[in-house]
């Protein structure tokens, strides 16, 4: 009996040792990321794509951060920060010791130079001499789309490690916008020398350095060994981007494995992907929403909700994420993902119902489709990441509205044109697919960029509600979070009631990787984190 | 000679001149804006209207044209609206790599292609003519896409003989002087780096290749069979001489002359080609950054790239015409 003690204690001590053997990090290796495409530049405040801004999240880093998996803000390369009883001065406090690759030190004057090159007119002060900021080489997108230059007033270096800025507006997503990327500090001593040549020279404080850039073939990083954070990585010597263009390839080159990850698999890849005993599945729900709309300038789309509500159960959206998604997706019930604080689970979502939904068109004044005549279906000619495909997508839809005598024409241009033309709201558009990828986790940045056609007419859904309007409104100018949600809820309420828009479905990220690939995580923003992922040998 | 050659090469200026023109107005007739495909799904309005200007869209077309000819006239490409890099430096990246690998689908082509026309010419109604033309027209048809695919599947999946994509791999080292990858490490001494760079160019290379190794097969073909049927390779032949002499010293140089102008022109197919071969085997050329920015209406690389290949295009064209002089001494280049 003591043998057989002695045995168990033996054996559970031998497992025991071997998982945390097997769960603590092992140094070093080389990653190979396999992407789509190249990266456009390096400068985080001039880029726009998600190539660029997946290289630039290892290189640089944000005052706030993102949590893991979610868009939690957590301390950056500020410890911490104060914000005023109004709302509008926000207090940084900068963590110490940290440098840039360059070997100059992160201080305040970084910031109100990282941040402040982005302002049109440069409200900055300087801690001391500081620098003469070069003229902008052209717009910073980022910043121009985000209308940062209406919310920040000034940037101020108080001491060599506080930074205030002063907003001209009450702005409650202001924190998390500074979690994003083009808010990155990177190394003015670095943009000074060449301004010009900064966005293929980077230079951040990231848990990687960059070395080396052939185009349109790779992005070589390698590890930043004086990195402040000493919890964690980075673990893994170089980390290479590759670019392979076509899918198919990528996931070959997985199988094969000379990449490690592979970006953006084909949907019919995934099943192989499954089956291979060398690999697994990362997945994440995407921060992101694919929609039909209504061209809300013109009748009877205007102010006919029961016509709205008509085609919203007239669509049968669980048939097209198994579908088209390939079961890569779920059905959409609000407009902002079910991740996303401020989401309301209280909707039960547009069913499929062809009989509810010729209800409603009698309602409406349209029974059996008769009076509407011919309506356009305006299809996405490619391939985004909330919708796969735009046309297979509108054929689809064209039928279900078929079935309660609604016939609708798909219409589709190339990608410029029809973004151009959509924004125009013009006579010949009914209804409209189109999406959204968050940008920063806040519900704002869905429910007032996408739908609050009261406060710009460059909001793509010119959905006119007084009601509407006041919640974005408020939502803005609420600072307290538990507030701020009920708001989002009431809001989603009143789309829901309103209909201006159909959700149809959010996509869901898989990126296949090697098993020996530990601890990568995507995350919904997109950015792709090499700092704790490290190769188990 | 060297007259000829001059004019020729005046009289690049009005041909690229058109080209310039058409290429301009082709763009702007093409509907799509850049500025919208930059900011995508989140243009706003003043973001639009802030590119717009600062990319000079908002102006006139021939006060647009205007400015791009007179950076041109000082041999400056302009910069490439997406990543804001002197097109020509873009071109200097990006070209070695696509003249690396077209020149050698070109040798390819043109040795196994020359051999097989013989062969088959020589060999007419022969079962090794009717496989050998079966297999020029099954070249011809196949799609290059298809084509990668299978010889990926192939060689590098199944049998592991072979890389599947790119231009070198990740753990070879290779100091980049000229950016044509066999001649740096050749330049270098660099051998595990030359080995590892021919390994990965065969695969696309011999894709690529297929097309035109099949017309120039079936040119050399025709060419010969003409040829052959010639009274003097008759009178050669009465004089005893012996099949190679005669195929290759009489006839072949006779017949090589349109094979030649095929082969000039093939260079032009090839470069088209290269978009797809190097789009299926990331090979970081021409042929997919010009595809790109078709797409993203990258008025600059697609107005600087293609009046680069307009210039490679005539100059190669005149190369071929001083062959024919060296072929054939009775062709005056006059």
């Amino acid at each position: 009996m003591a043998k057989k003690i002695m045995l168990l204690f033996i054996i559970t001590t031998l497992v025991f040792t071997g998982a945390a053997l097997a769960a603590s990090p092992k140094m070093g290796g080389t990653l190979v990321f396999g992407r789509g495409g190249d990266s456009v530049g390096l400068d985080p405040a001039y880029e726009t794509d998600g190539n660029s801004f997946l290289v630039c999240d290892n290189i640089y880093e944000a005052l706030v951060f993102y949590a893991d998996e979610s868009t939690a803000l957590e301390p950056g390369l500020a410890e911490s920060w104060d914000i005023s009883a109004d709302g509008k001065t926000y207090t940084f406090h900068l963590r110490k010791g940290v440098q840039f690759h360059d070997g100059t030190p992160f201080n305040a004057n970084a910031v109100v130079f990282s941040i402040g090159r982005m302002m049109k007119e440069r409200n900055v002060k300087f801690l001391g001499k500081g620098w003469d900021i070069p003229d902008q080489e052209r717009p910073p997108e980022y910043w121009v789309s985000m209308e940062m230059d209406d919310t920040v007033g000034s940037i101020e270096a108080v001491d060599e490690y506080t930074v205030v800025f002063n907003l001209k507006r009450v702005e409650a997503p202001f924190l998390a916008n500074m979690g994003m990327d083009f808010a990155d500090i990177i190394s003015p001593t670095a943009f000074m020398k060449n301004p010009k040549e900064f966005l293929r020279n980077p230079v951040g404080t990231g848990p990687y350095k960059f070395v080396q850039w052939i185009k349109d073939d790779r992005i070589v990083l390698e590890k930043n060994k004086n990195y402040w954070d000493k919890q964690g990585g980075p673990y893994l010597d170089k980390v290479v981007f590759r670019s392979i263009p076509e899918n198919s390839v990528r996931f070959l080159e997985l199988k094969t494995g000379n990449i490690h990850i592979c970006q953006f698999p084909n949907p019919a890849d995934i099943d192989l992907a499954r089956k291979d005993p060398n690999l697994k599945l990362p997945t994440q729900p995407g921060m992101n929403i694919g929609y039909l709309s209504f061209n809300h300038t013109k009748e009877p789309w205007k102010s006919n909700v029961n016509l709205r509500k008509a085609i919203a159960h007239a669509i049968n959206r669980k048939a097209i994420v198994d579908n088209i998604y390939q079961g890569m997706g779920e059905v959409a019930k609000n407009p902002i993902p079910p991740t996303m604080w401020g989401y309301n689970t209280s909707i039960p979502g547009y069913t499929y119902d062809p009989e509810l939904a010729k209800e409603y068109l009698a309602k409406a004044g349209f029974p059996e489709g008769k009076g509407l005549g011919e309506i356009t279906l305006w299809s996405m000619p490619v391939p985004r990441p909330y919708n796969p495909e735009g046309q297979k997508i509108g054929v689809a839809m064209a039928a279900d509205l078929k079935k309660i005598g609604i016939t609708a024409r798909i219409v589709s241009y190339d990608w410029g044109t029809y973004l151009k033309r959509q924004r125009e709201q013009p006579e010949d558009m009914d209804l409209f697919q189109l999406g959204w990828t968050g940008d920063n986790g806040d519900p704002d940045n869905f429910l007032a960029v996408l739908f609050d056609g009261l406060a710009s007419s460059s909001v793509r859904t010119q959905w006119h509600n007084e009601a509407y309007h006041t919640y974005m409104l408020k939502g803005k100018q609420t600072v307290d979070q538990a507030k701020r949600t009920k708001i989002y809820e009431d809001a989603l309420q009143l789309i829901y009631d309103e209909c201006p828009v159909i959700p149809v479905a959010h996509s869901t990220v898989i990126w296949p990787s090697q098993k020996k690939v530990m601890n990568f995580k995507l995350h919904p923003t997109g950015s792709v984190r090499m700092k704790n992922v490290w190769l188990d040998k | 000679m060297l007259a000829y050659i001059l004019r020729r090469i005046l009289i690049l200026i009005p041909t690229l001149l058109g080209v310039s023109i058409i290429v301009f107005l082709m763009l702007h007739v093409t509907p799509g804006d850049p500025a919208e495909l930059l900011l995508g799904e989140r243009a706003t309005d003043e973001a639009l209207a802030e590119i717009r200007e600062h990319l000079g869209l908002n102006k006139p077309l021939y006060v647009q044209y205007g400015m791009f000819l007179k950076r041109l006239m000082k041999g400056d490409l302009g910069e490439t609206i997406w990543t804001r890099q002197k097109v020509w430096v873009e071109v200097k990246q990006r070209f070695p790599a696509t003249i690396e690998l077209a020149v050698c689908a070109l040798c390819i082509a043109c040795f196994f292609g020359i051999i097989l026309g013989i062969i088959s010419a020589t060999r007419q109604y022969s079962l090794f003519d009717y496989i050998s033309m079966l297999g020029a027209l099954a070249g011809v048809s196949m799609p290059i896409f298809w084509l990668g695919l299978v010889f990926m599947l192939i060689f590098s999946l199944n049998l592991g003989w072979l890389p599947l994509s790119g231009r070198l791999s990740i753990d070879v080292d290779l100091e980049i002087i000229t950016n044509f990858y066999i001649l740096d490490a050749i330049i270098t001494r660099n051998w595990i780096a030359l080995k590892d760079a021919l390994w990965h160019i065969i695969m696309p290379a011999v894709t690529l290749s297929t097309i035109p190794m099949a017309i120039v097969a079936r040119m050399t073909r025709s060419a010969m069979l003409e040829v052959l049927r010639q009274d003097y390779i008759k009178t050669a032949k009465a004089k005893g001489l012996s099949q190679f002499k005669v195929v290759f010293k009489h006839a072949l140089r006779n017949a090589l002359i349109p094979v030649v102008t095929t082969i000039g022109l093939q260079f032009g197919v090839t470069l088209g080609g290269a978009i797809l071969t190097e789009t299926i085997f990331a090979w970081p050329g021409v042929g997919k950054w010009m595809y790109d920015a078709v797409m993203q209406r990258d008025y600059m690389v697609i107005q600087g790239g293609t009046l680069f290949i307009a210039t490679l295009f005539v100059l190669i064209n005149l190369c071929v015409d001083v062959l024919y002089a060296i072929i054939n001494p009775r062709i005056s280049v006059n």
